[in-house]
């Protein structure tokens, strides 16, 4: 029996770490976009939650970041972590050797200051535009027992229901980049969400209508960086694929 | 002064605020939604393992219905609850399940034929039927007679809240994000909208409405060691409290959930005891059927909490840097179950601990203790969610006391309430904007938002302060609360805790901030915060101190019964003098001799421990008499409720639910 287990894999030992944040508030004039280090003490299972707010809270009282969950659900805290698009809350100091990271906002989105971007914007601009909502004409009666789901069906439409917005895929694509109108890989899987969804009648002509464009799902490069980067694992280039056959089609 | 004007305006974009939003917007009414981050952020989207609603699909639901749910309920709140609101609550559920799957909400569905489950850690074959097939599934939950609780893997409160969510976009709701309540305009016992702050600009604004209601979720971050997300302070509710009219009700009522993570404090689900895990200790052995025969690890919260907390202190805990632990085991489940059923569960556990619960024996166990995860109290409403004492100002959710839940709450119970109460209260809430408009004056308007002006210019142009900074006090306050206001409770750490935080209120009136910007600034926000964190933590500290008896999760050392006699009442909280370090308790009485379930023991947790009231015993009698009778008479299971306890529902919410073989009976 265990009577010792480790907590993390990485106990570590409390070496020095230096953090490089950008630092800008754009809606001040009298700032400036710089990146400015701070340096801390790394603790057992040191996460960059952990990290921000001891900065915050006993380096620099005015560091801008957003957590919402600070366990990897909500998708709040999106940033770029030595160049790659991560979750913060999800994210170990132990996983970088050197000690060495270095933080920047998210692209693709306006910032608000230092870290914290505005997705949510973005986000709703995408669900109006792929009009994400079950399209059915039959109205359901309450009080009746539901119509019955294919129990396979229901699990596959979960599976894509599993995206949290956290915009890094987004911030990872080289066309949401190059066009804002772009609706980036979470708005293609959201189509593919509602395809997917037996009680979803609309028609692949239907879904031409929404993205059948290059600012939808012609407008992927296939680059697949939105993939790489996933925190839900999400099968994006397959679905993205699979749309695409689908809509060139309709 | 940038006044904005709308019939119905809700505070909180969590699953209760957006299903109000819904509900009020259908009717017709111009419905704005205030909320601090992106609301499908909101600490709903954490919910992991499912939802109550007796819709009886599965072969292990058959027989369960609106009562079986009720009497759960009603035990589970270790009968601390308003029973005519459980049954409003039980009796709209099962529709709001169906809504929601109308809605887009995959939920997890049956499948026919055999199907291998772990119950009381055996591996047992149960057969659904063909007619089952493809209706909404449950899993099994703590404190419950069936299994019940819808699910959509362990991310239920993320596939509701957005399908929720998209509802709201669909119907064109407006939602501004990052905005923050400061204060609410009140006068004549009248609430008239919200001051708000921008948390991007700075500025500060006012928002005029018919009707407000406070959806802003719990206030789980007074404490350290919490569940809760960050967002979860309480400060929705200290505007309400900072009325000086309105009460919040019940706040000793905090639940504390058997098995977040440690160190982390993250929540595994309680569907991974209710999927069949169970609670290990040092030297893995399973500890719960020794303490609680009939329930084993599956009584309610808050006695498996306190059961752990228990064996810890006989030495059985695991000793670790971060103290002392149990092992929850879920790798008896096997792998292929909990990649499907339990994938965030095993995510978790994998990010954060470095631990694949799949993996087989000890290697697989994770480290749990009790934390902070539930707020049964709140704001004080009746059962249409309108304050009694603020006239329209409601509040739905975790935010309120409906009082769904008394001093336990169920799981699956939580984000069940979010939406059933979203329905109701947005009913009730969208007739009262319909027949009440609002005569307001811009003096009054503009001396609210100037209040909130010049104490924001106040705060930022205080002297630099020695000693604590205000991050200081909020992490002081929060280990306060862990340590003398937790799970086991006594007079003398409350009285210290009450003392201390008292202190603590003043100092943060003082302190001053570095810098200076009006905008976006996190030390300013926390600056203005933490004084409202502090008025709950005391409402809650103070509560605790006066209530002399242990009723479900409010457990006293020195009054270790639960005193039916005495303290069958809620606590109503209310804080009139502004410079005041103390908030004022009064009492409201739960009556027996209206109660469709007269006070009894549980079923679970330590017997022996109840101070009777002979109330109950003569309304017991009573039940059984009427109930006698009018079975006699053939009158069915709905007459014999209706006579006991009449309830009132709107819409047609108060319609029979279709069941499986059984139809409407």
């Amino acid at each position: 029996m265990p009577k010792h287990k480790i907590m993390t894999p990485d106990q570590s030992s409390g070496r020095e770490l230096t953090f490089e944040i950008l630092k800008y508030n754009p809606r001040d004039p009298n700032s400036r976009p710089h990146l400015e280090t701070y340096k801390i003490r790394e603790t057992p299972g040191m996460t960059l939650f952990v990290a921000l707010n001891m900065i915050r809270e006993d380096l620099d009282p005015d560091l801008a970041f957003d957590f919402v969950c600070r366990a990897g659900i909500c998708g709040s805290c999106g940033m770029m972590v030595n160049g790659k698009p991560l979750l913060a809350c999800r994210t170990r100091t132990a996983d970088y050797p050197d000690g060495r990271i270095r933080l920047m906002p998210m692209p693709a989105f306006e910032l608000i200051k230092d870290l914290s971007v505005i997705t949510g914007q973005w986000m709703d601009r995408m669900s109006k535009r792929v009009e994400s909502w079950v399209h059915a004409k039959e109205k359901q009666d309450i009080t009746r027992i539901e119509k019955p789901v294919d129990p396979d069906a229901a699990d596959a439409t979960f599976e894509l229901d599993r995206c949290i917005e956290c915009g890094i895929c987004v911030a990872s694509c080289a066309t949401a980049l190059m066009r804002p109108d772009f609706v980036g890989a979470v708005g293609l899987n959201r189509i593919a969400r509602f395809e997917a969804d037996p009680q979803d009648e609309r028609t692949d002509a239907d879904f031409y209508e929404l993205v059948g464009d290059d600012a939808g799902i012609f407008g992927c490069m296939s680059l697949l960086a939105c993939e790489d980067h996933c925190p839900k694992n999400l099968p994006l280039q397959e679905k993205i694929a699979y749309m695409r056959r689908k809509l060139s089609k309709a | 002064m940038k006044i904005n004007y709308c019939d119905a305006l809700i505070v909180g974009g969590g699953l209760a605020g957006l299903r109000v939003a819904v509900q009020t917007q259908e009717k017709g009414l111009s419905t704005v939604v205030l909320s601090l981050v992106p609301v499908k952020r909101s600490h709903s989207a954490a919910a992991q393992g499912g939802m109550q609603a007796s819709l009886a699909n599965t072969v292990m639901g058959k027989g369960d219905n609106e009562d079986v749910h009720f009497a759960d309920t009603v035990k589970g709140s270790d009968w601390g609850c308003d029973q005519e609101v459980a049954r409003m609550f039980v009796t709209t559920a099962p529709k709001a399940i169906r809504e929601l799957a109308n809605w887009g909400v995959p939920w997890s569905r049956v499948r026919q034929g055999p199907r291998e489950v772990v119950i009381n850690a055996q591996r047992t074959t149960i057969v659904e039927p063909s007619e089952a097939h493809g209706l909404i599934n449950a899993r099994d939950f703590g404190g419950t007679k069936k299994w019940r609780t819808c699910y959509t893997a362990d991310a239920t409160g993320h596939t509701m809240l957005y399908g929720v969510a998209n509802e709201a976009i669909r119907r064109e709701v407006e939602i501004h994000e990052r905005k923050e309540l400061l204060r609410l305009i009140v006068e004549n016992r009248r609430c008239y909208g919200a001051v708000v702050r921008d948390l991007i600009t700075g500025e500060i604004e006012a928002y005029l409405a018919k009707a407000t209601c406070i959806a802003t979720g719990g206030w789980g971050r007074v404490y350290r060691t919490t569940t809760n997300a960050v967002i979860c302070e309480g400060t929705g509710q200290a505007a309400v409290l900072e009325t000086g009219i309105a009460a919040l009700g019940n706040p000793e009522a905090v639940q504390f959930h058997p098995t977040p993570i440690v160190p982390s404090g993250i929540l595994l689900t309680e569907g991974c005891r209710g999927d069949g895990g169970v609670l290990r200790d040092v030297d893995g052995y399973r500890f719960m059927p020794d303490y609680e025969p009939e329930k084993k690890d599956l009584a309610s919260r808050d006695v498996v909490s306190r059961r752990m907390m228990e064996h810890i202190r006989k030495g059985k805990g695991v000793p670790s840097p971060f103290g002392d632990h149990l092992w929850l085991d879920i790798s008896i489940l096997g792998r292929e179950h909990i990649e499907k059923n339990l994938r965030d569960v095993q995510e978790i556990a994998m990010t954060f601990n470095g631990i694949d619960p799949a993996d087989e024996g000890p290697k697989g166990w994770l480290p749990v203790r009790p934390a902070q995860h539930y707020s049964m109290g709140g704001i004080r409403t009746k059962p249409t969610g309108e304050s009694p004492d603020l006239s329209g100002l409601f509040s739905c959710g975790e935010a309120a006391c409906w009082d769904l839940h008394g001093f336990n709450r169920l799981g699956g119970n939580s984000v069940a309430e979010t939406v059933v109460s979203g329905m109701i209260v947005g009913s009730y809430m969208a007739e009262f904007c319909r027949e009440n408009d609002i005569d307001v004056s811009t003096r009054l308007v503009e001396e609210s938002i100037e209040k909130e002006v010049r104490y924001i210019r106040e705060i930022l142009e205080r002297p630099e302060s020695e000693g604590m900074s205000i991050f200081d006090i909020k992490r002081r306050m929060q280990h306060i609360m862990d340590e003398k206001v937790g799970i086991f409770r006594d007079g003398t750490h409350l009285q210290e805790a009450v003392d201390e935080l008292q202190e603590l209120l003043k100092r943060s009136r003082k302190v001053g901030v570095r810098y200076k910007c009006l905008k976006a600034n996190p030390e300013l926000e926390e600056t203005y915060r933490v004084p409202k964190m502090l008025k709950i933590a005391l409402s809650i500290a103070y509560s605790a101190l006066m209530r002399t008896e242990s009723r479900g999760a409010h457990y006293r050392e020195d009054y270790t019964m639960r005193d039916d006699l005495n303290w069958l009442k809620r606590t109503l909280v209310r804080w009139s003098d502004p410079e005041a370090t103390l908030p004022e308790l009064s009492y409201e009485a739960l009556e027996i001799m209206k109660m469709e379930m007269p006070p009894a023991f549980r079923g679970y947790g330590r017997k022996g421990q109840i101070i009777e009231n002979p109330l109950s015993a003569k309304r017991q009698e009573e039940v059984e008499a009427i109930r006698r009778r009018l079975e006699a008479e053939g009158k069915d299971r709905f007459a014999i409720q209706e006579a006991l306890m009449p309830f009132d529902l709107p819409e047609n919410y108060r319609a029979k639910n279709e069941r499986l073989g059984v139809g409407y009976a």
